[in-house]
């Protein structure tokens, strides 16, 4: 029979890990993603599970002189509830809210949406749009890792071997910042996003643009920022942003695919004008 | 692995491989046939149960993740709970199958929002399918079960 870990504190957590059989055993906080893959996809011999769903500090939000902490375990349906999240994050409370349905958002973490690593995953746009940085708890001590460099392939990490997401950190954002979120699927609840999409505008005084990032998922094999886009935007007016130029970088800044939910050819045609309505309507 | 939790208040001790599903424990081990199995994915909620008083998908759950819970299944649900007397008058229920995963999504919507806005019914119940009534009439069975008046 399988062995259950069931750790209480961050540093039994790693120490368990540590010691584990490296191919025979799987971390599990929520469920909602890793039982799924166990149930129907590919059973896998798992010898020992890391349960990490009775650990305290991995379910902590704490606002900071800088932005938010949010622990790892958090649920979606704490932060879609979460007042400060609400007010200062509201694209993070909103893509918490679209996140599967109710009793997928009463378990379902934050770090769990990240560490599985799905190109689809709701809550990467926002993290990515508002420039959210990743506390990695290791072997020798915690780490810290802007998430734009987390997703490294197809359901790959940036995580070592023996580490474990402990936080996310989001910046508060400067005076004149706008924000846009859009999920396009085939239901509100539920489905898996054809695409997503997350900006987040930083305007002058006027419609002069001073930096702007644009988190999208499914539309490549993982989820993206838009750099050719934000180089274009950066420095430049509103009145003076061109609508094919932005089809143009969005294009040649993300690798969309054809699968069960969608084409390429959408996705791109989608993809160009979620990019232009974002410039144009984020508030 | 030994599991104890508290089942429709009942304390239950549960001897399975901990990766079992709660559903399979569920229907299997404790005879409670009342949760289905439809998607087997988390999308369906014919499975739903209360754990700790949330709306949960009991296929997704773990059994080694239970221990100590509250688990309310609807077998649990009291017989005078009015949503059974208006799931009854408003034949909220066709086939059956998702009826147990409704009630239960819509008594936690209930106990969060003791008068739901039809926004906050619909979100409430957006994590179970039906395909049968075209959801009006379920819809209709949660507002007359917080005011007591199906038109209401």
């Amino acid at each position: 029979m399988a062995e259950w870990l069931r750790p209480r504190h961050m540093n039994e957590a790693l120490r368990l890990l540590a010691e584990l059989p490296a191919d025979h055993h799987q971390i599990i906080s929520g469920g909602t993603d890793v039982m799924v893959a166990q149930q129907l996809r590919a059973p896998r011999d798992i010898a020992v599970w890391l349960d990490l769903s009775a650990i305290p500090e991995l379910k902590m939000v704490e606002v900071t002189a800088e932005g938010i902490r949010i622990g790892a375990g958090v649920t979606l349906s704490v932060l879609r509830r979460h007042p400060e999240v609400q007010k200062h994050w509201p694209m993070l409370a909103a893509s918490a809210a679209v996140t599967g349905a109710a009793p997928i958002q009463n378990r379902a973490t934050l770090g769990g949406n990240l560490c599985n690593a799905s190109p689809a995953a709701d809550n990467a746009p926002v993290l990515l749009a508002y420039g959210a940085r990743l506390e990695i708890a290791g072997p020798n001590g915690t780490r810290f890792l802007p998430y734009d460099q987390f997703h490294l392939g197809y359901r790959q990490t940036a995580l070592a071997a023996h580490e474990l997401l402990q936080a996310i950190h989001v910046p508060y954002l400067p005076g004149g910042s706008r924000a846009y979120y859009r999920k396009v699927g085939t239901r509100a609840a539920q489905a898996i996003a054809k695409v997503g999409i997350a900006a987040w505008i930083h305007f002058d005084a006027g419609q002069g643009i001073i930096a702007a990032r644009f988190g999208l998922a499914s539309v490549a094999a993982t989820p993206c920022l838009l750099p050719r886009v934000s180089h274009y935007l950066e420095g430049n007016n509103l009145k003076h942003v061109c609508e094919f130029t932005i089809r143009e970088k969005v294009s040649s800044d993300i690798k969309p695919v054809d699968d069960i939910r969608s084409t390429a050819e959408y996705r791109l045609e989608v993809a160009s004008r979620l990019v232009w309505e974002a410039i144009h309507d984020a508030h | 692995m030994s599991v104890k939790m508290q089942i429709n208040g009942q304390e239950v001790q549960v001897q399975a491989p901990p990766a079992s599903r709660l559903l399979d424990v569920l229907r299997g081990e404790l005879g409670l046939k009342g949760a289905k199995e439809g998607c087997g994915e988390g999308e369906c909620g014919a499975c739903a149960v209360l754990v700790n008083g949330q709306v949960v998908n009991s296929c997704l759950i773990p059994l080694g993740q239970m221990d100590g819970a509250k688990i309310v299944t609807i077998e649990g649900v009291p017989g005078d709970s009015p949503l059974l007397q208006s799931f009854h008058d408003c034949a909220a229920a066709q086939c059956g199958i998702c009826t147990p995963g409704m009630i239960l999504a819509a008594t936690a919507l209930l106990a969060e929002h003791p008068q739901p806005t039809m926004d906050e019914i619909r979100w409430g119940l957006s994590g179970n399918l039906c395909r049968c009534t075209g959801y009006g009439r379920i819809y209709e069975a949660v507002t007359q079960a917080s005011t007591g008046d199906a038109h209401g």
